[in-house]
This record gives C-alpha cells, structure tokens and sequence, in this order.
C-alpha cells in the first residue's frame, strides 16, 4: 500500500503562557486507505499533532508529505487549496455554518473547488447527505438539526470533494453510543471501501478499537502504534 | 476567486442578520440623503442669491470714479527736487462724472467677440419731493428697448408697462419701495431735484420690483433724454456702460482686455461688484461639505462597528471555511462585499430618500418677508450630486468595511476550533 502521510520529526513549542514542547520529534506514516486513531491523555499533543498534520498550523519544524506533496513553506492560499481538494475534517463540536441549509453547508467546500458546477454539485452533496441517511434534512438550517444529526451533515461536507484524507478531531466526542457508531460505520466504510485514508484523534476506546491501527501519544511523542 | 460564491454567502449573512443590516443601512441611508438635502439646499441658495444679484448687475461695468489726483501739479515744479511738500485735504477736480465717447466707445465694445450688448446709462443721485420731505434715490437714464433685452427690466414690471418710457417724454418707472415713500401711484407726478439744484416734474408709468429693497427703495429710471434733461446736460453725457457678456465666467478675461485698449477709464466685473455674495457662496460651500463629510464620516463609522462585531460573531464560521478551504482573499471578499452591498443599498435608497426631502423643501413656504422676492425655499436638482452622494457613500462603506474584513481574513482557525 502507498503511503499518503508522512511526517518526519515534527517538533512544536507552544510559547504561551511559558515556552512548552507540545510535541518532540514526532515521525511516523499512514498508508492509503488506512483508518487510523490517535489516542492520548489530555495534553499528549494529539490534538496538535491532528492540527499540524491537518496543515492548518504552520507553525512547527520537521517535514510534512501528503500525496507524496512536501508541504513546508507553502503559501496559506496555496494550502487552503490543498486543503479545499484532497482534505476533509469533522471537529468535535460539529462546526457547520448555522444561516445555511445542510445541503447549501454541504456544497461549499465543492463551491469554491470549482470542479463541478452548480448543478452538479448539488446532486453530488445529495448524495453524500444520503450517504449519511440525512436526505430527508438537507433543506432544513444546519442550526435546526440535532447534535447527530450535524455531526453526519459535517462529515458529509467533508466527503463532498473526494479527499484523500479524511481528519476528525473527536468526531464522536459529543454523541451518544448509537451516533457515534453511526459515524464509526461511515468512517470504517470509508476506509475499506472507497480507500479514503482516515485519521482520528480519539477518547473513545471502542471507536479506537475498531479502527485499523492506533497511535498512543504521551508527552509529545508516540508511545506505541 | 470565486465571486459568485462569496457574493452568495454574504447575501445569505445579511438576510439572516436582517435587523443588524439595516440598521448599518439606515446609517448610509441617511447619510446620503442628508448629504443630498444639504449640497440642494446649499447649492439652490447660492443659485438663488446670485440670480438675484445677477439681474441688475452688468458683467462688466464701465464708469469714472471719483479720483484725487496722485501727480501734484505743485510737484512739477523745480522747486520740488531739492525739497519737499505738503498737501492738506486735497479735493477732486470738478470733473464730470461723464465716460468721454462713451457712446462711440459703447458701439465698439459691442463688437468684441462673446460680448451680449452694452447699455449705455446716464445716472445721478436725486431726490424726489413728497410734500416738504426729500427722498433721496438715483434716476438712471436708460436704453429702454436694450435694458430690457439684457437685463430683463420688463419683468420686474409691477404696474405699468416698461414700453410707456418710450411713448411721452419726462416720464419715469420707480422702485415698488421709493414709490410708496413717495406716496405715488401709476399716473401720478412726481418732482425731482438734481444735486445740482434743478428741478422737474415727472411723471410716474409704472413701478418695478427686483425683490431687493436696497434696490425697490432707491432705483428709478427713465429714458437717457429724459435723465439728460433733469440733470441739463447734452445727448453725448453717459456716466455708465454696463456690459452684458453671454458667458458671465468670461468677465474677467475681457475686462483685462478692454483695460489694455481703454486706458484711465474704471472697469469692475461682477465678481468685484458681488464680493459679498461670493464670499458667503464659498462658507456655505465649506459648510455643506464639512457637514455632508461628518454625516458620511458617522455612517462610515456605524458600518465599521457592525462589521466588526457581525466578524466576532462570526469567528467561528470564518475559521471553519478556511478549514475547508477558503483562502484569505474569499474571506476578505464575503465581508467587503457586506459593506458593499449594505453602502449600495442604503446609497440608493438615500438618494431616493434624498431626492423626496428635497422635493418637499422645494415645495415649503418660505417665510422670507419683503425682504427677499422669493415662495419657497430654493433647491437645485442637479444630477451630478446624487452620482457624487453615490459615489462618497459607496467609498465611505468601502474604506469602513474593509479593514474588518481584513480582520477576518487574518483570524487563525486553529485557535478557534481548538477553542
């Protein structure tokens, strides 16, 4: 299997409120298709490695490759780009636009690709928010719908471009079992079925269980894969 | 850049924030239509004033002033070089108030390329006799068929017709004012005393208003003849030559030139002669725009602080779509194109808004007394100030919606997802 991710010795500081090494000398490699959690207490730096390998946050040393792509130095427009075609994240917190229908959240990430047009895209975000059995909901405001129901409009946008990678920080963090499964199954699916790679940074040890391969990190570095 | 999909999220943003946006627009709204109001206002004001003025004063006026000669004629003689004199209160000559050729040089005049014509005048300070008490006035001996083609005297006829001058001899139109000072009326006679002591009967064939009392109270005129005879003086005696240009901004260059071609003769052009109108006309230029800037300057600042706080609001949405993949430049494009649209929309219905209060103060009695001939408040429709009250509103939402977009553009989603 090639490899999609590859991450060499990423080292971050936090320098607030006191200089503090969030994560040292972090290197490891994630295959195509694979379905990868990361586990960890609080303030292991999980969640700053996700937003590191998500290239949101620039701010650290060592190589990031994705797609084979060196990522460092890049513009913030260029990896905005990046980011638009072969990423896709859920956050915690669901995060859709709250004045937006869930289709219309849905179609944004491929509104601005520019790939497919309007028309297209729409018939595209339809299907992925059946995909997610969120059909019957896609006109209504994404601030209407329940928790769950967010949640699966959230990872439908995130699939709306085809990424490569799919990123989750907690996905399940604020569901309840059957949700969480829900998105476990997608998730899993994803992964064998249409070969999309996923990486989740986790607390939940059974969403961890299921998945392909965990990473444990303690203290900025990787404990045990 | 995708401006249709920006243009689509900030339509999206300000239908949801309906309240928020109005109250930004109302703010350009009313900035605009005040901006229009004022600059109609100001503008018709000025108008107004200097029709009125504009009406009796020639572009060119051409006249002997009173002068004290500077070149002693004692200083002419030797005994001046190896000292020194000195002159006490020194008095005019008793010259004649009277323009050499002036008749000949009126008839030159008038060919001179973007000249309208020329009046020649014979005026003099008189008195005119009510019973034991003098009222004191001018009489202007005119050329009643050309002062009425360039200064449009007709019109200004209360009672009577401007053409009976033309009809008997020692006849004379006065000032609505100077008529009822005089107790007379149209038909009646009326005596006039020349400084000079001679005295005439006239008779009164109509009565004229400017609207301007200085004027109505002391301005009679009547034919050059006539004014010759009262003052006994002969056909060739012209005291003015008030020039008529058709473009009035030209008065300066022509008076330059006639002063080149007509030495020791006095010449003052409109703008000499309305000095005072002028001024005001510049303060209330000032005025309307130092007030139209801070009713702008209040609007731009109102936009500013509701985009600033609408891109607080929005902080999270902002970093979740530079999560999936909006660049800086979509940012700054959804929350200028905010600005835009709200300074658009409220700069249209401004000059809508504008354009009504105008009209209704076109339309209020003006209380102006007998001072001012004038209905209702003077207002200028021009159309250039409502492309200047479109263009300034679109520039103040611009520049005030700009620097919070760029804010937004700046935001880092991590910090704001990682909360």
């Amino acid at each position: 299997m090639e490899v999609v991710l590859k991450a060499t010795n990423i080292v971050k500081y936090f320098n607030e409120p006191e200089p503090f090494q969030v994560l040292k000398d972090v290197s490891f490699e994630v295959k195509k298709g694979e379905f990868l959690s990361v586990v960890g207490k609080s303030g292991s730096g999980k969640s700053t490695l996700l937003y590191v390998l998500s290239t949101l946050d620039t701010d650290f040393t060592g190589g990031l490759e994705i797609r084979g792509e060196k990522l460092n130095g890049w513009s913030q427009n260029a990896l905005a780009a990046f980011r638009n075609e072969h990423l896709g994240f859920v956050f915690q917190f669901h995060y859709l636009l709250p004045e937006f229908t869930a289709l219309k959240n849905v179609m944004l990430p491929a509104l601005k690709l520019g790939k497919y047009n309007e028309v297209e895209v729409e018939e595209r975000a339809m299907n992925k928010l059946r995909m997610m059995d969120m059909q019957d909901f896609a006109l209504k405001l994404s601030s209407k719908l329940s928790g769950g129901q967010q949640q699966r409009v959230a990872v439908a946008r995130a699939l709306i471009n085809d990424p490569d990678i799919i990123m989750g920080d907690e996905p399940t963090g604020n569901l309840d079992k059957t949700n969480s499964q829900i998105i476990f199954d997608i998730f899993n699916r994803l992964a064998k079925e249409n070969h999309q790679t996923i990486i989740t940074v986790t607390h939940d040890p059974d969403f961890a269980a299921g998945s392909d391969r965990i990473i444990e990190m303690q203290d900025g570095q990787i404990l045990a894969t | 850049m995708n401006w249709k999909l920006s243009f689509g999220i900030a339509i999206t943003h300000i239908a949801t924030k309906k309240k928020q946006s109005i109250v930004a627009m109302l703010g350009v709204l009313f900035g605009i239509s005040m901006f229009i109001v004022m600059i109609s206002f100001m503008t018709g004001v000025n108008r107004f004033l200097e029709d009125m003025a504009m009406d009796n004063t020639p572009h060119i006026h051409i006249y002997n002033p009173v002068t004290i000669n500077e070149d002693k004629i004692i200083g002419q003689t030797d005994s001046s070089k190896n000292g020194w004199f000195v002159v006490h209160h020194q008095r005019p000559k008793n010259e004649l108030a009277k323009i050499k050729n002036g008749l000949l040089m009126a008839s030159l005049i008038e060919k001179i390329p973007g000249v309208k014509g020329v009046v020649p005048q014979v005026s003099s300070q008189v008195f005119f006799n009510n019973g034991p008490i003098q009222i004191p006035a001018t009489i202007s001996g005119i050329d009643v068929r050309k002062q009425d083609e360039l200064f449009d005297l007709g019109s200004k006829m209360e009672e009577g017709r401007l053409d009976a001058l033309l009809k008997g001899s020692d006849d004379v139109i006065l000032g609505r004012g100077l008529a009822e000072k005089s107790g007379v009326r149209v038909g009646d006679k009326v005596s006039v005393t020349t400084p000079e002591g001679y005295n005439l009967l006239l008779k009164v064939v109509g009565i004229f208003s400017y609207g301007i009392v200085t004027l109505d109270d002391t301005k009679s005129y009547a034919t050059l003849a006539t004014v010759q005879k009262v003052l006994q003086r002969d056909p060739s005696y012209v005291t003015d030559l008030n020039v008529k240009l058709y473009d009035m901004q030209q008065a300066s260059a022509i008076k330059t030139r006639l002063k080149a071609q007509l030495p020791g003769i006095y010449l003052e052009d409109w703008k000499e002669a309305n000095a005072a109108i002028l001024a005001g006309e510049k303060i209330r230029n000032i005025m309307t725009g130092v007030v139209s800037f801070t009713l702008l300057l209040v609007a731009g600042f109102g936009i500013y602080n509701i985009m600033n706080m609408n891109i607080v609001n929005k902080m999270k949405d902002i970093a979740i779509l530079k999560a999936t993949g909006f660049q800086g430049k979509d940012i700054t494009a959804i929350f200028l194109l905010e600005s835009i649209i709200i300074g658009v929309a409220g700069g249209l219905l401004g000059l809508l808004f504008g354009f009504a209060f105008s009209y209704m103060l076109s339309v209020t009695p003006f209380p102006a007394g007998t001072f001012f001939r004038i209905n209702t408040f003077p207002v200028n429709f021009i159309p250039v100030h409502y492309v200047l009250g479109v263009l300034f509103g679109f520039a103040t939402t611009l520049l005030a919606g700009y620097f919070p977009a760029l804010k937004a553009s700046r935001i880092d989603p991590v910090q704001i997802i990682r909360g």
